[in-house]
């Protein structure tokens, strides 16, 4: 398991090819990546504030939750926090299985948990002013298909 | 104890921190206790629903007992990924 928050960027490619060659015995390798939509007019910058400590034991405790419930080769979580412009990279995950529909569940299990239990919030700044992002009622209803 | 605030918890009460002396016996009665001092904490606590809380950094309620504990922490729900 390797789970990493930081606020520098991360090079997608050579982190999924990276993971992939680590592998043994592992058919699939799924990825996810999280980026910054240009969706707020004139969005200037995502702040992510994150709670040090707390965020890499929440994460690891859901990591071992997608270990206990699929036949995972590895798991691999990339957060990233500070000021992000739009396009950017937020975070993301890559998950290694004998065959797919583990690797494929364990990822959307991962990324459900990710957004609601992981202690991370988004702040929208735009030219007008800055406002926090609020939790969707449907990210909360994500956690009940597991 | 050190009672800590993210996002705009934070911004509401103006820090980051407080390290308090308390015999609250659970989450709600600490934060009786902060409502207590002074308006921008009576703001920020104004409504239970909007806010999360961790004891010792795991995800508690408001019910939980405060007892050995060494840090809480209060923060809107949270929007990762």
């Amino acid at each position: 398991m390797d789970i990493r928050v930081q606020d520098a960027a991360f090079d997608l490619g050579a982190e999924v090819n990276g993971f992939a060659a680590r592998q043994t015995g592992m058919g699939a390798v799924v990825s996810f990546t999280g980026i910054v939509r240009d969706i707020a007019p004139g969005l200037e910058a995502m702040q992510i504030e994150h709670y040090p400590g707390m965020t890499e034991k929440a994460l690891a405790g859901i990591a071992e939750e997608a270990q206990r419930r699929w036949s995972l080769g590895d798991v691999l979580v990339i957060h990233r926090f500070g000021a992000l412009q739009p396009d950017e990279m937020i975070m993301m995950v890559a998950t290694s299985s004998p065959h797919r529909a583990d690797a494929f569940q364990a990822a959307e299990f991962l990324m459900d948990y990710l957004k609601s239990r992981a202690p991370f919030w988004k702040k929208e700044v735009t030219r007008e002013g800055a406002d926090w992002v609020d939790a969707k009622d449907e990210d909360e209803d994500a956690l009940g298909r597991w | 104890m050190d009672v800590l605030y993210f996002a705009w918890v934070r911004e509401r009460i103006g820090r980051p921190k407080d390290t308090v002396e308390t015999g609250a016996a659970t989450v709600r009665d600490l934060v009786e206790e902060l409502r207590a001092r002074e308006a921008r904490y009576e703001m920020a606590f104004a409504d239970l629903d909007a806010l999360r809380v961790a004891v010792d950094q795991e995800l508690a309620d408001f019910d939980a007992p405060l007892a050995g504990v060494r840090e809480v922490a209060f923060f809107p729900p949270m929007t990762g990924g």
